[in-house]
């Protein structure tokens, strides 16, 4: 009886000590999950260095960590909204907004640390994400058409902000502008720290409390509901994060490309899902990791370093890229059905 | 039922206003007045005589339609302040107004176009978003007497007038140049550059490619297409690095692409070993030209492409000129101009920009 | 006694009633009728351009296509799926129609196998969202670049421009014997809203359509062949944007491979300011087709006026907003008084997951 009241456990989620051999293939499964995304990626790496060398070496392994770090950013925002059985479509404008007006500072007020002007972005984020968050969860509305609508309202404003301005990198200060370039035995700091932010994520989704209840939500959130979990406040917090996030990406586009105008990060929505996606997080909600979907981010720039390295004709590179896409989500979601049904016939006969 | 009495009526509602409003209105319409036309009815009233001594009409409502609004070359074409399209408009006592969408589309240009022309618009500025998709809308506008000119990216079958920037051949050839002075006229280089299926940048190659046949010993590895996006452009840059380890120059003839490709060889390992040249603006590329990742590149002053424009268009729209080769008039302080082949204006040739003189431009 | 049972019965019969859907749906309907009755106002007393018969026509052309695309996303939304796919499908057809007249086929069988390619693409994105069960949201993101890529490998750089009049003057004539003001494509869009509205609200196969989008477990047990039918709508898509991929490349005379660029999530918008829902089971064409004169309405009227065009999008988004809000709180404010909490729950809640 009570066992029915507990949220169900999917994948992804580690349970309490009672249930030991459930929790036990829990783990395993898990785990397969995102060593199967890195398969893949391993998979994908050795073939393409095989047809070119110079694939792996040490200036494009930068090149594409640097090319993924934004979008593993977004990927860690938007993962914890998909959990919860949300979306959120708005991430490409914040980004857009926020690497406007936080890089705008440096020519605003010049000597400005970048510290500050990367609170400014994180704060601009947050703003977003609050909105976001207030109506999507005290106004109980489906979350891709609140966030479908703040994508043209936040881009819009940063039109109407933006005009025909721009920021030029000569505005930005070196050390600002160095932040993707400085590199320790061979791999960006960048990488570095933000590998770091998402195993803080990861880490905080499987154990803090608040965190798991965030796959409670997106498994059956009227049980959820009734279990006590206070939803309203985890989905809140969730987009909350998931727009502050977005915010710190901006900044950090910014000192990537030199070059902000009123078109930054558009279109980054449907990439971002798609790399989320990828990397194993179930659309519905209630399971995946933030590393998974770290992973698929660095899946889709590799596949994307790998075309325009290995020189396919560029008028082919659109549709290859769009079939491995489509490949590696049948793929992933495939698998994901076959464990989770796995599961459940193992939870049964164990029953 | 109730359902289906009550959504009738729903929808009988709006659609009997607009039938009704439909057939009751006539298809002329009555000119607004806009806040250009109010301010620079009281200027025409000083400057007309500048304009009427020369033949040249006023009150003209002049649209300009960039490809998109949110671009910074095209804010610098058409502005006043920065002494563009409207402000050539200003002085000759006529109606200036920059209107188009945001997403460098037809489909996002033509509304405004429409627009534009449902406003009572006498003359249209227009850069093309496409060279032929433009044309049923521009050709039903020339159609009532509107003059159609199109600058920056032309619509050839559908429009008066062309006010092109720099020869075509001039602004490949030159890039080319450039880049050999660089790189010792030999060795691997490629072009970074737009959507593939862009007219101008399309152009320019083919007269690239002409003219490198005058550089055997310089050899073009790749076209790549950085379609203006940011990370699109970076990530065909870095293939490029990757796939030519012995490339020695890049061209990219859009201000999108050498920004990108001057933010990826921004680095110790290719300043230097790397050459990179194109189309780019003074502002963006003042920081690459400062630290030495980009030498020269070469553009034009956009302002004056604006300017020109504007001129063109009210002396086409008042009849001075035709678009008859060898037809002249004078375009204010840039000074006579005269129609050339294809009903082609040229601005004039293109600049190059370097770290001698990159500080006196702020566009 | 009597009066007692009256009553009694009175209020359940007004319960039920207010329970009822169809009742629900209705206000957003009017509430949306008056929208664009207010747009309509808003846009004459602004500018005196705006009701000319010129300009209806200008907005027929310019918004045709996008009109037409949101019929069978309409079908697909309330089925509780989505297609993203759908600029790129037009764009595929379009790439399509270029290549092989620049090959010389003749018109008729261009349009044959522009048809049979649209059908297979929208079979492709319903057999994987049915068969392999894989998400609509994440599959057409898939298919989204990969057709846009079909395009792309169809005319590489090139532009095909040089279609005969016959054709290209659907861009440019209107329907014969209307008022001047009928674009072929608005003519199109009103009788496929037509067929649409028909079969999805008096034919078996609509009821169907909105019993998958409430429930698709109870509607497969109560015997609908739901993955048949979700097929069917995908293919239905496919073939409705490869012909809006047709419309669009003979109004402006040109066949590139970014037609269409970016049009999905206008078209999206459009649905879903028509009330509707995204989870399935609610909406109506009716909606749609006011939603459309809505949103078309607000973008020619800034246009018309000087207000900002850049503007646009916030106005797009703040209405997107106005159409959950205002019915869930109509909703809210009325079942406050008398329902259970368990009534009360919003239908995202109770979605449930797809296995």
């Amino acid at each position: 009886m009570r066992a029915a009241l507990l949220p169900k456990r999917e994948t992804g989620q580690p349970a309490p000590s009672g249930t030991g051999q459930a929790a036990g293939l829990a783990e395993r499964v898990f785990r397969v999950r995102e060593s199967g995304i890195l398969v893949v990626l391993i998979v994908f790496v050795a073939v393409t260095t095989l047809l070119r060398h110079r694939f792996l070496d040490q200036s494009n392994i930068q090149f594409v960590l640097i090319d993924t770090t934004v979008f593993a950013l977004l990927a860690l925002g938007e993962t914890m909204v998909v959990i919860s059985r949300n979306v959120d479509l708005s991430v490409g404008s914040v980004l857009g907004l926020s690497a406007y007006l936080s890089t705008n500072l440096f020519g605003q007020h010049p000597g400005i640390p970048v510290v500050v002007v990367f609170l400014a972005g994180l704060g601009i984020g947050l703003a977003c994400g609050l909105a976001n968050g207030i109506m999507v969860a005290a106004g109980r509305v489906p979350s891709l058409v609140v966030t479908l609508a703040t994508l043209y309202i936040i881009r819009g404003i940063d039109i109407l902000i933006v005009g025909g301005n721009e920021v030029v990198a000569q505005s930005l200060p070196n050390a600002f502008l160095d932040i993707p370039k400085t590199t320790v035995i061979g791999i960006p700091d960048l990488a570095i720290v933000i590998a770091a932010v998402i195993a803080v994520g990861w880490y905080y989704l499987r154990t803090f409390r608040s965190g798991r209840d965030l796959y409670a939500i997106g498994s059956n959130p009227e049980a959820a509901r009734l279990a006590g979990i206070p939803v309203g406040r985890r989905v809140f917090t969730a987009f909350a994060v998931s727009g502050a996030i977005a915010g710190v990406a901006g900044v950090l586009w910014g000192a990537q490309y030199g070059t902000i105008d009123s078109t930054a990060g558009t279109g980054y929505e449907l990439q971002v899902i798609s790399a989320v996606v990828v990397g194993g997080v179930a659309i519905f909600g209630g399971s995946g990791s933030v590393v998974g979907a770290a992973l698929g981010a660095l899946l889709l720039s590799t596949i994307s370093s790998a075309l325009y390295t290995l020189g396919i004709s560029p008028f082919w590179d659109q549709a290859i890229w769009g079939f491995l896409l489509l490949l590696a989500i049948t793929l992933d979601q495939t698998i994901t059905q076959r464990l989770t049904s796995a599961l459940r016939q193992r939870r049964i006969r164990h029953e | 039922m109730r359902l289906r009495r009550a959504t009738l009526l729903a929808l009988a509602l709006p659609a009997a206003i607009t039938l009704a409003a439909c057939s009751s209105s006539s298809a002329s319409s009555t000119s607004t007045t806009t806040p250009a036309t109010s301010s620079s009815a009281t200027t025409s009233a000083t400057s007309s005589s500048t304009a009427s001594s020369s033949g040249l009409k006023t009150g003209l409502k002049v649209f300009i339609i960039p490809k998109n609004l949110g671009n910074s070359y095209f804010t610098t074409a058409d502005s006043a302040n920065s002494g563009g399209a409207i402000a050539a408009l200003d002085t000759l006592g006529e109606s200036g107004t920059e209107t188009s969408g945001t997403a460098a589309t037809p489909a996002s240009q033509i509304p405004a176009i429409q627009a534009a022309i449902a406003k009572g618009a006498n003359a249209l500025i227009v850069s093309a978003t496409d060279p032929t998709a433009l044309c049923p809308t521009l050709e039903s506008a020339m159609k009532r007497g509107i003059t159609v000119v199109t600058y920056d990216s032309d619509a050839p079958t559908c429009r008066d007038l062309f006010v092109n920037q720099a020869s075509t051949a001039e602004i490949g050839t030159s890039e080319v140049d450039v880049l050999a002075s660089e790189i010792g006229d030999s060795g691997q280089i490629a072009i970074v550059s737009a959507a593939a299926s862009a007219t101008n940048q399309n152009a320019w190659i083919g007269y690239m490619k002409q003219e490198l046949k005058k550089y055997p010993k310089m050899s073009l590895v790749s076209i790549v297409y950085g379609n203006d996006d940011p990370t699109t452009a970076t990530q065909v840059t870095q293939g490029l690095l990757q796939q030519y380890p012995n490339l020695k120059g890049i061209i990219s003839p859009t201000t999108v692409g050498i920004a990108a490709a001057a933010a990826v060889l921004d680095n110790a390992k290719y300043r230097g070993k790397i050459m990179l040249t194109g189309l780019g603006t003074p502002d963006e590329m003042k920081k690459y030209v400062a630290d030495g990742t980009v030498k020269e590149f070469v553009l034009w002053n956009p302002a004056n492409l604006g300017y020109l424009a504007a001129y063109a268009a009210v002396n086409y729209a008042s009849g001075k000129i035709t678009n008859a080769e060898g037809q002249s008039f004078t375009a204010g302080k840039l000074g006579s101009y005269t129609v050339g082949a294809d009903d082609t204006i040229l601005l004039g040739p293109p600049t190059v920009f370097n770290a001698a003189n990159i500080n006196n431009f702020n566009f | 006694m009597n009066s007692h049972r009256e009553r009694l019965r009175k209020r359940a019969d007004k319960g039920t009633a207010e329970r009822d859907w169809a009742h629900v749906l209705l206000r957003w309907e009017t509430g949306l009728a008056i929208v664009v009755v207010g747009i309509v106002a808003i846009g004459a007393l602004a500018s005196p351009d705006f009701l000319t018969g010129n300009n209806l026509f200008n907005l027929g052309l310019s918004n045709g296509e996008i009109a037409i695309m949101t019929l069978p996303m309409t079908l697909i939304i309330i089925s509780g799926e989505i297609d993203l796919s759908v600029a790129s499908m037009l764009g595929m057809s379009s790439a399509l129609l270029g290549f092989l007249w620049a090959r010389g086929w003749p018109m008729p069988a261009i349009f044959v196998m522009v048809a049979v390619v649209g059908l297979a693409a929208g079979a492709v994105n319903g057999l994987l969202v049915t068969r392999l069960r894989l998400p609509s949201l994440a599959v057409t993101i898939g298919t989204l670049a990969l057709y846009r890529g079909i395009a792309t490998i169809l005319l590489g750089p090139n532009t095909v421009s040089n279609f005969p009049a016959a054709y290209t003057n659907l861009g440019v004539n209107a329907v014969p014997f209307t008022s001047n003001d009928m674009t072929y494509s608005t003519l199109v869009f009103l009788v496929l809203a037509v067929i649409f509205g028909v079969v999805l609200h008096s034919t078996p196969f609509g009821r169907s359509i909105y019993a998958m989008g409430a429930s698709a477990e109870a509607a497969q047990f109560a015997g609908i062949r739901v993955k048949r039918i979700k097929t069917t709508l995908f293919m239905i898509s496919g073939l409705v944007c490869s012909a809006a991929g047709v419309l669009w490349t003979f109004r402006l005379n040109t066949a590139v491979q970014n037609n269409g660029l970016g049009l999905e999530l206008d078209v999206v918008a459009i649905v879903l300011l028509a009330g509707v829902s995204i989870f399935g089971g609610k909406g109506s064409v009716i909606g749609v087709v006011l939603a459309v004169l809505a949103f078309c309405g607000i973008q020619n009227a800034l246009l018309l006026t000087n207000f900002n065009q850049e503007a646009s999008g916030i106005v797009t988004g703040a209405l997107l907003l106005a159409s959950v809000f205002l019915p869930n709180a109509a909703r809210w404010l009325h079942g406050s008084r008398r329902l259970s909490w368990a009534a009360r729950r919003p239908s995202w809640l109770t979605r449930t997951q797809s296995t």
